[in-house]
């Protein structure tokens, strides 16, 4: 039995994914340098847009005043929101799990005999595996946005909450298109994106239903906000004649003045741009009188267990996330394992706090776990979620809920000792004793401190402790 | 005044030279220091992992220990944000609450107590080296320490002190973390040693002797010249 490493705490086979994942992509240091030099480019664009504001401190508290307000009124909220919505024609249905709002769209499918269905990024459609049903029931789906269209192609899920495949390089997805598409002239980016684009024109036209996903929703005027870099969220709401938005509830914002604030920070956070290229506000369906826009507009609010972290006082500021991957960037975790390898919707520090909420703690403690509660995330996050420290509640909550007995015992023993001085200075004197002997098994199956000495040597064990050397000078 | 120095257990058993400097420092400013032998760790082992029951016992000890305290000086960030930051919250609505409270806001970590507590820099040190410095980020983000070291460091006759790349970057150690997930917390560290080596520095300097166990432990495993030492050594250098 191993002290450290794998017998250390109960797992879920999602945790033994987790570290068989952790471990291959640790080692692969071509993509752990992909991600860095991404990742450090990123930071460079980011940190001068924050300087652009006159305080991006200031705009953090206020930010996340707002959503403080907005999520600790929902109820308020969300009622002026589907009513101005339902003023102007919207249909506004209301799902509390995955599978109702898939099941929602399925029916909106099924009475429009919807062929095909065109989207545009959306994160939660991610959360209720909306491809997976729409296709299940023989619909035609296209990922519009070119990081989803790669990923799409690659049938793999999103990398990355913003930047879908960020692990891929020009080469890579010059290849892909080749072998999917049959058209990638070069590697140059503009000429993928034109690839790109062909391809998906043709899709926009033929598409029974353009799916959307949301960034914001305005109680004040009955809106809904997303923002996009490529134009074809717009194509995807203007040119099908059915319109369907997926949202969670917590995207709802008090004010339509909100936007001021939540857009720029938004941009600066997820992108390090001063503002994303467009920004759309949707209120219905095409009114009397207008020239285009869809002629049904569906929005549906998703629960799936949001007002479960609503009731959890401690960790209800998740709640106030906008999804802008600020702290999958931050997090050193994320860099050297990978978006893939959380094998979550969400990932990096977002993704580890709220997924034992969304999937089940026991299954999914291991990525709270999986962190040296470092605070670069909180550090980095727009809108002050206490990240790292629900990381630190949710390991309090699954060791009190299901301790793992073999840890528990270490800890009393541990505890057992430290409270008592002869029996520390024992411990320490059986350290110094057997390290020569343990260094003779170093890092092997016999080394009780293998997971430590794999990869690193053990500081000699000094002759006098300092308590000895305090002792003895006290004489 | 006296200073009760509070003497982490990885430091005393593994870093005795780290404490030993720092007694020798504040003694050398002329302050009392008592070293209290009935404790030997702050408990953040189980509390971080989430045994808080059997955090308990351990910081109770603590608090019974330095419930007299003037000023509660501890030798490493990461057990300073115990006791300054979690102790209140471990002991939220228990008998201890308050005592927690007041021993939190006496407790400061060694390097930033002698500058904001004592006001002062400079102990007439000499280490001529090139060294670069690495921020624990218990010290760092909670309990906002980043200019002290480097106000005694900038002290320090013949140190030149270069700054990393991605200076404020975990070094991957994390307590149980480094054992629990030993690919991800030795990534973590490969990634920090080679933006410390980046630097031509000889030495990683840092107020917490926890990331430089882990950090050493790589570079002597393999085989680099780039050593580690605690700022109290170096500020005690003669």
């Amino acid at each position: 039995m191993s002290i450290c490493g794998q017998s250390f705490f109960r797992m879920s086979t999602f945790a033994s994914q987790f570290l068989k994942q952790a471990r291959v992509m640790t080692a692969d240091l071509r993509h752990r340098k992909i991600i860095r030099t991404a990742l450090t480019n990123y930071e460079i664009v980011r940190d001068k847009r924050k300087g652009a504001f006159q305080s991006w401190e200031s705009a953090r508290q206020a930010a996340a005043e707002t959503k403080w307000e907005a999520v600790n009124h929902l109820d308020k909220y969300l009622v002026e929101l589907v009513s101005k919505l339902e003023a102007r024609g919207t249909k506004v249905h209301w799902a509390s799990t995955g599978a109702q709002a898939s099941e929602i769209i399925l029916q909106i499918v099924r009475d429009k005999q919807a062929r095909s269905v065109i989207k545009s990024k959306s994160m939660t459609s991610e959360e209720v595996h909306l491809n997976a049903a729409l296709e299940k029931a023989g619909l035609e789906v296209v990922e519009s946005d070119l990081g989803e269209f790669i990923m799409q192609l690659r049938d793999e899920p999103p990398y990355h909450i913003v930047f879908p495949s960020m692990h891929l390089t020009r080469g890579e997805i010059k290849d892909l298109f080749q072998r999917e598409l049959g058209d990638a002239p070069s590697d140059s980016p503009e000429e993928l994106t034109m690839v790109a684009r062909r391809a998906l024109r043709k899709k926009y036209l033929t598409a029974d239903i353009g799916f959307t996903g949301a960034n914001f929703a305005i109680a004040e005027t009955g809106m809904i906000s997303i923002t996009e870099n490529e134009g074809n969220a717009r194509l995807t709401s203007a040119l099908p004649k059915t319109m369907v938005s997926l949202l969670g509830i917590e995207k709802v914002l008090p004010r339509l003045e909100d936007l001021a604030l939540f857009l720029p920070m938004l941009a600066t956070a997820g992108t390090g741009q001063a503002l994303t290229c467009y920004n759309t506000m949707y209120g219905g369906p095409r009114q009397p009188g207008e020239s285009d826009g869809p002629e049904e507009f569906h929005v549906i609010l998703l629960d799936n267990h949001r007002t479960e972290l609503l009731a959890d006082a401690e960790q209800r500021d998740a709640l106030h996330c906008i999804r802008c991957g600020a702290c999958l960037n931050a997090c050193p975790i994320f860099r050297n394992v990978g978006g893939h390898t959380y094998a979550t919707t969400y990932s990096g520090p977002i993704g580890s706090v709220i997924t034992p909420h969304l999937r089940g703690l026991q299954d999914w403690k291991h990525l709270s776990n999986a962190s040296s509660l470092c605070g670069g995330c909180t550090e980095a996050c727009p809108v002050k979620i206490d990240l790292h420290h629900h990381l630190l509640q949710n390991r309090r909550n699954a060791a009190t809920e299901e301790p793992a007995f073999f840890e528990r015992s270490l800890y009393q023993i541990f505890g057992f000792v430290a409270n008592r001085p002869a029996l520390w200075a024992v411990a320490k004197k059986l350290g110094r004793f057997g390290q020569p002997l343990q260094n003779l098994v170093k890092g092997t199956a016999l080394d009780p401190a293998k997971a430590w000495t794999q990869t690193r040597d053990l500081p000699p064990m000094p002759k006098e402790s300092f308590k000895d050397w305090w002792q003895k000078r006290k004489g | 005044m006296t200073i009760t120095l509070f003497i982490p257990c990885f430091v005393d058993a593994l870093f005795p030279r780290a404490g030993i400097s720092m007694v020798q420092l504040l003694e050398g400013l002329g302050h009392k220091v008592v070293c209290p032998e009935e404790i030997s760790c702050c408990g953040q082992p189980p509390f971080n992992s989430g045994y808080w029951g059997e955090a308990r016992p351990v910081a109770a000890k603590v608090l019974e220990q330095l419930k007299d305290a003037e000023a509660v000086v501890i030798g490493s960030g990461s057990c300073g944000a115990m006791v300054k930051k979690f102790y209140p919250e471990l002991f939220a609505g228990k008998p201890q609450e308050e005592l927690a409270k007041k021993i939190a806001a006496r407790t400061w970590e060694f390097s930033d107590f002698i500058v904001s507590k004592l006001g002062v820099t400079d102990f007439g040190a000499k280490f001529p080296h090139k060294v670069t410095f690495h921020d624990g980020c218990h010290g760092l983000r909670e309990l906002d320490i980043k200019k002290s070291p480097r106000a005694l460091l900038a002290k320090v006759q013949g140190l030149q002190l270069v700054e990393m790349a991605e200076a404020e970057t975990c070094c991957g150690f994390g307590g149980t973390f480094a054992a629990k997930f030993p690919m991800i917390s030795t990534a973590m560290g490969d990634v920090k040693c080679a933006s410390a080596a980046e630097t031509g520095a000889e030495y990683i300097v840092s107020n917490d002797s926890s990331c430089l166990m882990h950090l050493q432990g790589l570079l002597t495993r393999q085989g680099k010249p780039l050593k580690t030492i605690h700022l109290a050594e170096v500020l005690n250098q003669r």
